[in-house]
């Protein structure tokens, strides 16, 4: 055997031992919630009642229908505030305090959610104090879960924004569009991908959060993850297992169908630019 | 054409203002809320002005006992201490998985690129939590990683050298804290990683090859200084959050494995100590402001290049 090859091998080998660790635990959790028992890590055959159990588990189903709820409006709120923010960084390249924008954009992606749960609290509670208003609850949670969507959707829509062909706008400009014509009409259609992505990223987001949401919940918001953390600490759940497999599968079922569609559109510009070229 | 021109403004005034405004407000407003607070005086549940004008006299009163506090008490230095050894240490472990797993990644077939970059994507869409709650069933006893672990002997070497309490025993400990970080975190090391190595230029390694150096100094003199831009941002990414990571030590860390997220939770819901929570916030974020700011200047110049 040669260096090269050896050197090939052991790629391959690192990449695949790589992917065993990222996916071990998923594995794991998928498959004892069919074990029949109430020891954890002990194996004694396959059962579904774990998830029959879920049909009546009245706490997960109310902390679920909530986290959808908060987890729908994040990603509406976020794609929309991450745009408007996009946009400025792209297309603005002077105006009164840049600096201190680009900072604020990026920085809830890195500050830890302890501090930024805090400070949005007690501000929250100050304010509330000051005018009654708001009650913690599902508003005060969406407010702070779209302070980290918004960063996130910042990022994932930047990007798109930035590779655009700006002589395409200019072009527009140039025959008479007024801008809201030109972002409606050529900018909107372009990026419109990167929002879909962007509103999946802050919805699933949103749907894990666990620390924000105990800083900013109230009595009687407690949201699915604040339900699955509190019966985690405790120990092993195997109605935490069946709850994992569920979003496994219809993460994968909505992974699968946007490839699909993403590679399908792909295609169809392919062809649509063949056809234009020949023209 | 001036009405034109005047409707651009306001436009532009709108589409900057709107999330200007939110980040006024929801980001910057209650830092300085915190930082307020860190100084105030709490009198039952309301806090002392911190300008007074009483009697012809103008007072500024700043308590900065929550500050003394975090200074003399050995248990917030030790927790602080224990907090930045331990992203530390997950963010080498991160390096040193991540970057042979990035390198290999770009340098496989073009047409399998796409999909080993959504293979690294994937866990991302499903819960963080569930897969850190994953590793609680993997570690404890009887769990598939626990048992190759101990079947293998590895569990003696943790023990010799301190990183779990007694062989045979994994979970709730620095192992199995550092062990779930690293998992967890080691996406957002290999994705900068691979988007600065895929783009390198290697006809620069086929002119070190042609000038008689090894790949392996190769390797050294050239990809890895070329790639620092992605090292330092993967580390960022890695290091900051788990300094204040608070869900991944409540799940899988123990008694010895007290991180300052905890700490400053504590003082928050059991203690009811405002200021202490703050002081304690504001310590946690001078801590990460240097690795923040050393991160901020990279990503401008990442994309300053990309244009």
């Amino acid at each position: 055997m040669n260096a090269a090859t050896i050197n090939r091998w052991f790629g391959r080998g690192w990449l695949g031992a790589g992917f065993v660790f990222l996916y071990l635990p998923i594995v794991a959790l998928v498959l004892y919630s069919f074990n029949d028992s109430p020891i954890p890590n002990a194996w004694r055959g396959f059962t579904l009642k774990w998830y029959t159990a879920l049909a009546s588990d009245n706490e997960m189903l109310a902390g679920l229908w909530l986290s959808l709820k908060i987890a729908f409006l994040t990603a509406c709120g976020s794609v929309v505030l991450g745009t408007l923010a996009a946009f400025t960084l792209v297309k603005y390249k002077r105006f009164a305090g840049r600096t201190l924008f680009s900072g604020m954009v990026n920085a809830p992606l890195v500050m830890p959610e302890v501090v930024v749960g805090l400070s949005l609290l007690l501000m929250l509670v100050s304010v509330q104090r000051a005018i009654g208003f708001p009650e913690r609850g599902q508003m005060t949670i969406w407010i702070g879960h779209m302070l980290l969507g918004m960063a996130y959707a910042t990022v994932v829509i930047q990007a798109r924004l930035q590779d655009l062909n700006p002589q395409l706008e200019e072009a527009a400009m140039d025959l008479g569009a007024r801008p809201h014509q030109v972002f409606y009409l050529v900018t909107l259609p372009m990026i419109t991908q990167s929002m879909l992505s962007a509103w999946l990223l802050t919805f699933t987001l949103s749907l894990d959060d666990v620390v924000l949401s105990a800083f900013l919940s109230g009595p009687g918001a407690t949201t699915m993850p604040l339900v699955i953390f509190s019966r985690a600490r405790l120990g092993l759940n195997p109605s935490v297992n069946a709850v994992a497999t569920i979003i496994v599968v219809i993460v994968a079922i909505g992974v699968l169908m946007a490839s699909y569609l993403i590679a399908r559109a792909e295609r169809q510009r392919t062809l649509e630019m063949a056809a234009a070229n020949r023209a | 054409m001036l009405q034109r021109l005047r409707s651009l403004a306001t436009g532009r005034t709108a589409v900057i203002g709107v999330p200007y405004l939110w980040l006024l407000v929801f980001f910057l407003l209650p830092f300085l809320i915190v930082a307020r607070i860190s100084v105030s005086e709490m009198e039952n549940v309301a806090f002392k002005d911190l300008v007074s004008f009483k009697d012809g006299l103008l007072q500024l009163s700043l308590k900065f006992s929550g500050y003394q506090f975090i200074a003399e008490d050995s248990l917030y230095f030790d927790t602080y201490l224990r907090s930045v050894q331990y992203a530390a240490a997950t963010t080498l472990l991160c390096l040193g998985i991540g970057y042979p797993f990035a390198y290999f990644m770009a340098r496989a077939k073009l047409t399998a690129q796409p999909a080993l970059l959504m293979l690294v994507m994937l866990p991302f869409w499903t819960s963080f939590l569930l897969r850190v709650y994953a590793w609680k069933g993997l570690l404890s006893e009887g769990g598939w990683v626990a048992d190759v672990i101990v079947g293998l002997g590895l569990d003696q070497l943790l023990f010799a050298t301190g990183l779990i309490e007694a062989p045979g025993r994994l979970m709730n400990t620095p192992f199995s804290l550092v062990l779930g970080m690293t998992y967890t975190y080691l996406p957002f090391m290999i994705l900068p990683l691979y988007a600065n190595l895929a783009k390198m230029d290697l006809r620069l390694l086929e002119a070190a090859s042609d000038l008689g150096a090894t790949a392996w100094v190769a390797f050294w003199k050239i990809t890895v200084p070329l790639s620092k831009a992605g090292i330092i941002a993967g580390s960022m990414l890695v290091f900051i959050p788990c300094v204040g990571e608070f869900v991944i030590p409540e799940l899988l860390g123990g008694p010895r494995t007290l991180m300052i997220g905890r700490v400053m939770w504590d003082e928050f819901f059991s203690n009811n100590d405002w200021p202490m929570a703050s002081s304690v916030a504001v310590v946690m974020v001078l801590l990460i402001i240097v690795p923040l700011a050393i991160f901020n200047k990279y990503q401008a110049e990442a994309q300053e290049a990309r244009r």
